[in-house]
């Protein structure tokens, strides 16, 4: 699935920059990629609606009249009812649509963080070390990554969930476990450049084991593809995950997921609007705004334009 | 003599997001038949941006105001279709890096060649042919193989004579030549400025010779116009101005550079920076860097006058200059 | 250039061959068999179908008999229905998984190329606005969404396509499954092309061609076009073999009798046959693309040829 936002080529183009680019010294970089980001308006409206559908869909449930697999015999199929609490109606088992829908995020939004915190995490040290000892380690290693990216994804990923069961945890992990092979590239070139840098020189002469440098000096330094990886990994792996879902390997009854409303919303849209329309209006909003702030992110980090 | 450019007034500004940068204020001059004009000034004085806007190739956010006329044709604000009737053909332009002014993609006779296939209606093989003697002309050895050879395959002393080259082929009234040879090694840059004597000589062409190196003025230039700030700060022949400068600025030029000032006892660059253009100082540009500056240079900006002898100055200051006082 | 490309095709070799060996083991090694079924077999019956698919010898051993096949053109048989073999299902499904990923693939490239053009020359103007709207929606609408709405807009409300299934081989049949899988990629492309043409209208080259009074036809069309093509060209590889892997999503949401129908049940009956062949299948279009891409990449860039 890698590249369905087409982030890869988003990312590689940004970290090509970084290499050929001193990034400035004196101005803080933090400090200013926050300002500049705060000028850009999509980002800022994408953040604040990130930030209110996962209060929504961690908080919400709480204040809701009915639970996500509560069933209310007297409203079965029904259009969004507000005297009885069901906003978003509910479904062909009177389960009300909007506890489902949040529910749903929920798991999405779950899924895609420990997903994208497992496939930054093994790039990030699977980048840093090739390029770190670099020669035969270096070369090897990006060999298997080459070989990584001909296996074809999709397959692999149905493969998975085939082998582990339908297991989330192992869902989640297997879905990261495929997302990393850019930011290992990417990371392996940061740290290629950055391994000639007098910082590292200093660490090293004073006598620094290669896996502190690696942790201490490297890693930190490599903030700013990691925040636009890990904010365009997102929406792949809600895309992924609803992908799953739809084909019916994803996360099973009474649990749902985002793709699970919508594979089951689809084939009723005709009849039952609303059953596809809630969950694919928040996927929607979710993936746009992550693309948003990750090119946001991209944008504010540009070492060209500052 | 004939003139065959004459600009008048113009000025270059960018919009950026919430002002305005004028890159270029009140630039007048003129360019005559066969004549060599140095433009020097250091990097942010305007000089490249004011020929980049003759030549309509100005960033999207630039606007140009002001005549160039070339004959009886204003060459700004014509519409780009318009000015690509004159450009390449009557008037021609060098850039500063050759590594990047030619493309990766096509070969070097392509390059030429689509220049005469526009302009003077050539068909390929002809124009080719005519390419191929071209680079022989500007000392190209085995110009035949070289003509077939990508840019990355040639040195870079090599691709501004392909450059050059690319320039000359419609043999222009105007040749403008941006930095020419700032990013060449010194060997070769001697070579380049001889190439452009000749060939400009045989053509007729007139050269504007854009530079921040005085050194490279020596010897070509008729006469020189010294930019600062986005002005002409001072103009006349160059003869004139390398041996009696009456601007400080232009006295600072000269002594910052190596084997001018070499007359000198030491090299004496000049103190400060050069200015942003967006926060130009008040009065004279040059004030806060200026040895000479008195309290009228604070207040009041000097106009360009005639000091007689065809020379121009943008200076209040008088008297005497001797550059010791200055460092 | 020949030099060039025979030294590509050799370094493909050695990876499309430890690629077949990590699909191979890790399948292998997968908990769970094609014949663990509900019901479970008696043994001699389950011994003969072991002895019969080779899984009684040692894994080594499987492992070469695999290779030695794969080496004659045998991807191997299916577990679970029995006298189907992965060739077959080749012939059956893959020229139709072919067409419709192909079609997508031409259209695709050439509306995202040509948008992505225009947004760039007019740049922060109308057109521009709107193709990144339109590329932006084709960017994060999930298929089986865009399909389901297409399938709801077309299909049902306005009853001009048919909103699935491959009834009478029809070609309005696959305007919808095309379009779903087209729409994505268009939209990459275009966003990539946009990017390098905006680099490129903005280097000393196209400066220098536009000081020589080529006019912007020709600027853009000899100077501007081709080195914009770069990235698009490296991205192209990557983007058929997933227009081919997804592909087989989209035959499955609108019922389309290609490869991706076999390989889904397939993976689900865990007919491990048929799904280690169709993978290495895969696996070799994928290496063939990205060869095929590195040499067109090569002809585009000249400065590559020499490394």
């Amino acid at each position: 699935m890698a590249g369905i936002t087409g982030k890869d080529e988003v990312l590689t183009a940004y970290a090509r920059k970084l290499e050929t680019l001193d990034a400035p010294k004196g101005r803080s970089l933090t400090q200013d990629a926050i300002r500049r980001l705060r000028r850009n308006k999509a980002a800022v409206v994408a953040i604040f609606l990130v930030v209110f559908i996962v209060a929504a869909a961690f908080i919400g449930p709480y204040f809701l009249t009915w639970g996500y697999a509560e069933v209310d015999w007297t409203a079965i199929r029904k259009p969004p009812d507000f005297a009885k609490g069901h906003y978003f109606g509910t479904d062909q088992n009177g389960r009300d649509m909007l506890a489902r829908v949040l529910q749903g995020t929920q798991m999405s939004l779950i899924v895609a963080a420990v997903a994208t915190i497992v496939s930054v995490s093994i790039g990030v040290v699977y980048g840093a070390v090739a390029g770190y000892f670099g020669g035969r380690v270096d070369a090897v290693m990006m060999r298997i990554v080459d070989i990584m990216y001909a296996l074809p994804y999709i397959l692999f990923v149905i493969i998975l969930v085939v082998m582990f069961g339908r297991n989330p945890v192992l869902l989640f992990v297997g879905i990261g476990a495929i997302e990393w092979l850019t930011m290992a590239r990417i990371v392996r070139g940061q740290t290629l450049s950055l391994k000639e840098k007098e910082f590292v020189e200093a660490a090293r002469a004073g006598g620094a084991k290669p896996w502190t440098i690696i942790l201490r000096h490297i890693v930190p330094n490599l903030t700013g593809p990691v925040v636009i990886y890990a904010t365009l990994t997102i929406p792949e792996v809600i895309i992924a995950e609803s992908f799953l879902s739809y084909l019916g390997l994803g996360v099973q009854e009474p649990q749902t997921s985002l793709g699970t409303l919508i594979s089951f919303g689809a084939p009723v849209a005709e009849v039952l609007p609303w059953m596809l329309l809630a969950p694919a209006g928040v996927l929607v909003t979710l993936l746009l705004c992550f693309t948003y702030i990750g090119d946001g992110l991209r944008d504010a980090l540009d070492p060209k334009d500052r | 003599m004939k003139q065959v450019l004459k600009v008048e007034d113009m000025s270059v500004t960018f919009a950026l997001h919430e002002s305005e940068v004028h890159a270029v204020r009140e630039m007048n001059f003129a360019l005559s038949e066969g004549e060599t004009l140095a433009v020097v000034g250091e990097s942010g004085s305007g000089k490249s941006q004011a020929f980049l806007a003759i030549m309509g190739l100005l960033a999207k956010n630039g606007r140009t105001g002001g005549r160039a006329m070339m004959g009886d044709v204003n060459l700004i604000g014509l519409a780009p279709k318009q000015l690509d009737v004159y450009r390449g053909k009557d008037i021609a332009m060098i850039f500063q890096d050759p590594m990047t002014s030619l493309n990766p993609t096509l070969r070097v006779k392509t390059q030429l060649a689509e220049v005469l296939v526009k302009h003077r209606g050539f068909d390929k093989g002809k124009a080719v042919k005519s390419a191929v003697e071209m680079l022989e002309r500007v000392g190209i050895p085995e110009p035949a193989k070289r003509a077939n050879a990508y840019p990355h395959e040639l040195s870079g002393g090599m691709r501004q004579r392909v450059m050059i080259a690319m320039a000359l082929l419609c043999q222009p009234k105007i040749l403008i030549a941006d930095e020419p040879t700032t990013a060449l090694d010194v060997t070769v840059q001697a070579q380049m400025l001889d190439l452009f004597k000749t060939l400009t000589d045989d053509f007729g062409t007139s050269l504007v010779l854009i530079t921040h190196d005085l050194g490279v003025v020596a010897g070509v230039a008729d006469r020189m116009m010294v930019m600062y700030g986005g002005r002409a700060v001072e103009k006349g022949v160059t003869d004139d101005l390398f041996y009696d400068p009456r601007h400080p600025y232009t006295l600072g030029l000269l002594h910052s550079t190596p084997h001018i000032a070499k007359r000198a006892e030491r090299l004496d660059p000049i103190q400060g920076l050069p200015p942003s253009l967006e926060h130009l100082p008040k009065g004279c540009s040059f004030n806060p860097r200026c040895a000479f500056a008195f309290d009228r240079c604070l207040n009041e900006r000097p106009p360009l006058t005639e000091t007689g002898n065809g020379r121009e100055k943008a200076c209040f200051y008088e008297g005497p200059m001797t550059y010791g006082k200055v460092a | 250039m020949l030099g060039y490309a025979l030294r590509r095709v050799l370094s493909a070799i050695p990876i499309a061959l430890i690629a077949v060996t990590v699909c191979f083991f890790i399948l292998r090694l997968a908990p769970g068999g094609p014949f663990d079924g509900e019901r479970a077999l008696p043994p001699t019956v389950l011994a003969n179908l072991r002895a019969h698919y080779n899984l009684d010898q040692p894994l080594i051993n499987q492992y070469f008999i695999y290779l030695w096949r794969l080496l004659h053109g045998d991807l191997g048989p299916s577990m679970v229905i029995d006298g189907f073999n992965v060739s077959q299902l080749i012939r059956i499904g893959f020229p139709f998984t072919l067409t419709v990923a192909l079609t997508a693939f031409v259209i695709a490239t050439a509306i995202g190329v040509v948008a992505g053009m225009i947004a760039a020359v007019n740049q922060n103007k109308w057109p521009d606005y709107v193709l990144v709207l339109v590329v932006m929606l084709g960017v994060v609408v999930p298929n089986f969404l865009m399909a389901a709405i297409l399938q709801l807009w077309f299909g049902v409300y306005l009853g001009w396509l048919p909103a699935g299934g491959w009834v009478n081989g029809s070609i309005l049949h696959l305007v919808l499954p095309v379009t779903v899988l087209a729409w994505p990629h268009a939209a990459r492309i275009s966003r990539l092309m946009r990017g390098s043409m905006i680099e490129v209208l903005g280097t000393n080259y196209v400066r220098t061609a536009k000081s020589k009074g080529l006019g912007q036809r020709l600027v853009l069309a000899r100077h501007a076009i081709k080195p914009a093509l770069l990235p698009v060209v490296s991205y192209l590889g990557p983007g058929l073999s997933y227009l081919l892997t997804g592909s087989l999503a989209v035959e499955q949401i609108f019922g389309l009798p290609g490869i991706g129908k076999y390989f889904v049940t397939a993976a689900l009956n865990r007919d491990y046959g048929i799904v280690l062949g169709t993978t290495i299948l895969y696996m070799f279009i994928i290496l063939a693309l990205n060869l095929l891409v590195d040499l067109l990449y090569a002809w585009l860039d000249p400065k590559v040829r020499y490394r």
